[in-house]
């Protein structure tokens, strides 16, 4: 009953309160972090020393382009393009402008260097990009070229070289090479001079030079030759009159000699050039100036390009990571930077081009080996104090990392692996041991008695605007949220995030700092592991027994190579130091890694891993896990969703694995298949509860004190399909031949269990499954409008449970175990709504013990997040709810779904390139932490319902404590009164 | 009162006997004196307060069914509230529900209390008590009745059902689509 009332008074609480979430601008920060990134650096152009400001330009592998402070770090501006806006090149143009090209060289734009405003945008028109899109190895941006006064860009791009005005972006001339048959390699403009070169193979065995006349484009001579040993690659520019490519068998490098009346052509075996053979030669896309780098497995070779054509090696680097372009500084002397790894530190060397003996600069540098092996570097020059010429270097590490050293240190370094975050996983911090130093307490009891007094001042409105300052300030900085150790509330933990780059991260969800992070050992590139990509990460370890003295543990799961039938990785990694406990090569393959419901006497949880051969293994690999494995054996089922040919399959398990001994390895057998006609149906969408979704109750009370009983399966699948036609572009299907069908799916049994079909639909479907009801966001075409739908699944077969008195003396089977083979009967009712913008990501909140209402977390097209109360997608809205419903909270149905702006959880932020939302319970039922994740990071705690179970922030503690006083002082005082009076009366 | 009399029985020295027995002769050691006979006396005054004693316990029957019949105004009283306080669910129904539900239990709980100075040998004090008993119930009645109507009644299946958790399922399944 208590509970009823509790409810009770909770709903009249929230529907009095219609924006359950919304912030004070103080508030901001306290509970919620956002952290920025950029991505790992392809990139990076550093201002000419005449801008004077320190900074540099980047663009990166997550479509960002960026300009960061030299000196802090600190991003100035940057801009997120979209996923299919690749950036291919970036330069800087007139000293003041930043020119980016995109999207595969059909994009260029300019961009304000100070703040990153964009200045003109051009569209280059390719030809039809049939076959010589294919054809084109790569768009090559020349800029700066002195035309008069006016610099003009030359773009090649889609078998068309385009010169464009860098004042406006006007395209001046373009010269269409898709008609000849030539695979454009360099477009070269020697430095005074109105002609440009462009070069490339015609077949594999002829080089062709186009000489173009830059003012106009035409054409100026076209010269060729044939070369009967065929090339290999692509052609790097060494000299401004020599070129140097593989041969076909990649043992010669021959060098090519373009401006001459006639192209001459030289070879040079290799293995007689280095002396011995090192095996399959790479020339290194760096522009050394007259030097080439040839690498050959590790060592890198150093080889000058003499007059005629003659090559002479230079140097032989053992353990070279990473070349960087030359950088030409004060009269015409160019420079380079070379990164060596030495005994677990790295060396810089700064090399002049044209004196390779002396080194103008060499550093040894002592760095984390969590960041890896050094790929990128980029070098850029400044000018000391005595006038002399400084070197720092840029580079890009293997975990996506940033760093800048200069003399010799590290000055800054950004973790920008955390710009790509594959999956996401939480751990608890560890319990707080009893005795805390006191000494630690005596030296801050100052601080916190004045902490106290300044908060009194602030609760009685005493405080001084400075005052406000520093008590906001300390709100901001409180201790207690960045603690290392658990905390009543649950709202201290850990996120363990995997990366991109094979890198594991610990942030905590106070501030988001980064606690540890680990390069998995078993995630990079080593002989038996070729091409290492890390899947997803899984909760292996979670103790509670032995919460005080053992570890949780995660499970990281990889596998060596691009294919899905590549061998797999396990790893093991400790959550509270960051340590690889164990880490397993498998012999099988990783299709799916499903975690069962079970755990073993020291709490690790069990895992089935199957394999492409529909194997699956059972981990982890002890006795005691195949016993408990062996007792559900019959009950344990999979389930493989063919998204490319239309087909859902269940699977049992059957047996140990034929051939092989391995008493952890079963057979499956296929029970149930789903066929989607593929003429007609694709799939593109599914959803599944997720694992550690609580559900606090079973029944649903209705208005009338009805009850209907919800289907609450965990074996429940969402299936959205679409019609082939409407999966291409958007605009190209008519409403007529497009359609979305949706499917509710026992994946146990393989029972339809809803099937519905919105006519004139179209994707892509974003959806979230929670306890008995399915939302979806997809686009109506007739409507011209993006939709939400919800469907709400209900048990029938339980129905009937409705006599008080059975249930009174618990005469009733709603809580005893069932079976899906029961096919219990069920009932669905849904309803539609538009929706007014697109969607990047679907979630929805989940709590400890799932008694708080829920809100769907709506990653929006802006990058917000937006939530948006569960109450709104409720089949049972009608346009005129009666009392009975309206007390119940139902809200009056409206066609479109509201946008209440104070429900943007990210407040005024962005979270780029938004991927993926991830919900995470605490330990107070109303709270729950909201981790969204893209290429920036943010985190905050919302209640759904409001904090009903605990305080407010702002509660004013010190007026309670007076009011308490004041009450027994008046007590106090009254008694003494009263006694007096009683006294004097006994007199009378 | 009571901390005095600790103080007497403790320090306790000497004693004078104020109390007057002359009403019973049983425990007096001291002969009556010459001439003077108790039932004499007694019996000039048994008319006097025979007639005094009827007198007295009619009107004390009179006032125990005034007693018993009081809480039918609270009754009607209570009833008007409830009406004025309407079936929703709030702080001001809450209370008159509650205080409604109170007094009726307070009152059965004290009604040997309520008719103790109507206590008399020749008064038939049952009548008002079962009168007030049932009345009592009656508003008590009253206030269930309303607590019915607020909903706060476990007299629902609902009131059963929602605090089950939902039931285990025997089967497990996992999978979907191949990591990629």
């Amino acid at each position: 009953m208590d509970i009823r009332v509790f409810l009770l008074l909770l709903l009249v609480l929230v529907s009095s309160v219609e924006h359950g979430f919304s912030l004070y601008e103080d508030q901001v920060g306290l509970m919620d972090w956002h952290q920025r990134y950029i991505g790992k650096v392809k990139h990076a152009v550093f201002h000419t020393q005449k801008t004077g400001r320190k900074r540099v330009v980047v663009s990166t592998e997550e479509n960002v382009v960026a300009s960061l402070d030299l000196r802090h770090a600190e991003i100035f501006w940057r801009h997120v393009l979209g996923t299919n806006d690749a950036v291919d090149a970036v330069d800087i143009a007139l000293g003041k402008y930043v020119i980016t090209l995109s999207s595969e060289g059909s994009i260029l734009r300019a961009w304000n260097l100070p703040d990153g405003q964009m200045v003109w945008e051009s569209f280059l028109q390719g030809s039809n990009p049939s076959k010589s899109l294919l054809s084109v190895p790569g768009s090559i941006v020349q800029i700066n070229l002195k035309v008069d006064k006016d610099n003009v860009i030359l773009v090649f791009s889609k078998g068309f070289l385009h010169a464009v005005s860098s004042i406006d972006g006007d395209v001046l001339w373009d010269k269409d090479f898709s008609a000849e048959s030539i695979e454009v390699q360099q477009i070269i403009q020697p430095p005074e001079s109105y002609v440009i070169y462009a070069v490339g193979f015609v077949g594999s065995s002829q080089f062709d030079v186009y000489q173009i006349n830059a003012k106009s484009g035409e054409l100026l001579k076209h010269k060729s030759a044939a070369f009967p040993d065929g090339f290999y690659g692509e052609v790097l520019l060494v000299s401004s009159d020599m070129l140097v490519s593989l041969d076909a068998t990649r043992s010669n490098l021959v060098t090519i000699s373009f401006r001459k009346e006639e192209i001459s052509f030289s070879k040079t075996h290799i293995s007689y050039l280095v002396g011995e053979s090192l095996g399959i030669p790479v020339i290194l896309p760096s522009k050394l100036s007259g030097i080439l780098a040839v690498k050959f497995n590790t060592l890198l070779v150093f080889i000058r390009v003499k007059s005629e054509g003659k090559l002479e090696v230079v140097d032989k680097i053992a353990n070279a990571a990473a070349v960087s372009d030359a950088l030409s500084f004060s009269e015409g002397q160019q420079a380079f930077a070379l990164v060596e790894h030495v005994d677990g530190k790295i060396l810089l060397t700064v090399k002049l081009s044209h004196d390779w003996n002396s080194d103008f600069l060499k550093e040894s540098i002592a760095m984390d080996h969590q960041w890896g092996l050094v790929q990128k570097v980029f070098i850029n020059t400044y000018i000391r104090t005595d006038r002399s010429h400084g070197f720092r270097v840029l580079i890009v590490m293997e975990d996506h990392s940033l760093l800048l050293l200069q003399q010799g240190e590290i000055v800054w370094s950004r973790e920008e692996g955390l710009a790509s975050i594959i999956d996401v996983t939480t751990s608890e911090l560890p319990v707080e041991k009893k005795g805390v130093s006191v000494a630690k307490v005596e030296q801050n009891l100052f601080e916190w008695l004045k902490g106290h007094v300044l908060k009194l001042k602030g609760t009685l409105m005493l405080a001084s605007p400075e005052d406000i300052a520093v008590i906001q300030d300390m709100r901001l900085k409180s201790s207690e949220k960045s603690k290392m150790t658990r905390d009543h509330n649950g709202f201290r933990k850990l996120l363990i995030v995997l990366t991109r780059a094979g890198k594991l991260y610990a942030l905590h969800t106070g501030d988001g700092r980064v606690i540890w992070s680990l390069l998995l050992p078993s995630l990079r590139k080593s002989g038996s592991c070729k091409h290492p990509t890390g899947l997803s990460v899984y909760q292996w370890q979670v103790p509670h027994h032995h919460a005080m003295d053992e570890n949780p543990s995660v499970l990281v799961a990889g596998r060596c190579g691009p294919h899905w039938d590549a061998p797999g990785v396990l790893s093991f990694v400790d959550t509270y130091t960051g340590k690889e406990l164990n880490a397993l090569g498998l012999t099988h393959s990783v299709a799916q890694v499903i975690p069962l419901p079970f755990t073993d006497s020291t709490e690790q949880h069990l895992h089935l891993l199957i394999d492409s051969d529909q194997c699956a293994h059972l981990y982890p690999r002890t006795s005691e896990a195949i016993g408990i494995f062996q007792r559900e054996f019959s009950n344990i089922y999979w389930y493989s969703v063919e998204a490319d040919n239309g087909i859902i399959k269940g699977h049992a398990l059957r047996s140990n694995c034929i051939g092989v001994v391995d008493e952890y390895c079963f057979n499956s057998s296929d029970l149930w298949s789903i066929v989607f006609p593929s003429e007609s149906e694709k799939i593109i969408a599914t959803a599944t509860r997720k694992l550690n979704e609580v559900v606090h109750t079973q029944a649903k009370v209705i208005a009338d004190q009805d009850v209907m009983f919800k289907y609450i399966s965990k074996n429940l699948l969402f299936v959205a399909t679409i019609a082939p036609k409407a999966s291409g572009e958007f605009g190209k299907p008519t409403p007529e031949e497009s359609w979305l069908v949706v499917y509710l799916i026992d994946t146990v049994t393989g029972r339809i269990l809803h099937r519905m079909t919105h006519h004139g639909s179209q994707g892509p479907v974003h959806a979230v499954l929670s306890e008995n009801w399915v939302v979806y966001h997809y686009f109506n075409l007739r409507a011209h409008r993006y939709e939400m739908s919800v469907i709400e699944i209900y048990d029938l077969s339980r129905a009937e449970n409705k006599d008080v008195w059975k249930l009174l003396v618990g005469k009733h089977n709603l809580t005893s175990p069932i079976s899906l083979y029961s096919r219990p009967e069920v009932m669905t009712k849904s309803q539609s709504y538009f929706f007014t913008q697109s969607v990047k990501a679907l979630a929805v909140t989940s709590t400890a013990k799932g008694i708080t209402s829920k809100q769907l977390l709506i990653g929006t097209i802006g990058d917000q997040v937006l939530a948006l109360d569960k109450r709104y997608l409720d089949p049972r809205r009608s346009v005129n709810p009666t009392q009975a419903e309206k007390e119940e909270g139902i809200i009056p149905l409206s066609d479109s779904l509201p946008i209440i702006p104070q429900s943007y959880v990210t407040h005024a932020l962005k979270v780029e390139g938004l991927r993926g939302i991830v919900t995470l319970p605490t330990k107070l039922e109303s709270t729950t932490l909201v981790f969204a994740h893209g290429v920036d990071l943010f985190l905050t705690r919302i209640a759904p319902s409001r904090t009903y179970d605990s305080l407010t922030e702002d509660f004013s503690y010190a007026l309670l404590l007076l009011t308490i006083v004041a009450l027994i002082a008046a007590i106090f005082v009254t008694w003494v009164l009263s006694e007096k009076k009683e006294l004097q009366e006994k007199w009378r | 009162m009571e901390k005095g009399k600790g103080v007497m029985v403790g320090g306790r020295r000497w004693a004078v006997d104020f109390t007057d027995y002359s009403t019973s002769p049983s425990s007096r050691d001291v002969p009556d004196p010459p001439g003077f006979s108790r039932a004499s006396q007694d019996q000039d005054d048994s008319t006097l307060s025979r007639q005094k004693k009827d007198a007295e316990s009619n009107w004390k029957s009179q006032k125990a069914w005034e007693v018993a019949q009081a809480p039918f105004k609270n009754l009607l009283m209570m009833g008007f509230m409830m009406w004025m306080a309407g079936s929703t669910v709030h702080l001001f129904s809450i209370g008159i529900t509650f205080s409604a539900l109170w007094q009726p239990i307070s009152a059965l709980q004290g009604v040997g209390k309520v008719f103790e100075p109507y206590k008399d040998v020749k008064v038939d004090l049952l009548g008002p008590k079962l009168l007030f008993i049932a009345l009592n119930l009656g508003g008590l009645a009253l206030g269930v009745w309303k607590l019915n109507t607020l909903g706060l009644l476990p007299t629902h299946a609902s009131d059963w059902v929602s605090s089950l958790p939902p039931a285990q399922e025997v089967e497990y399944s996992g999978g979907g689509i191949p990591i990629r």
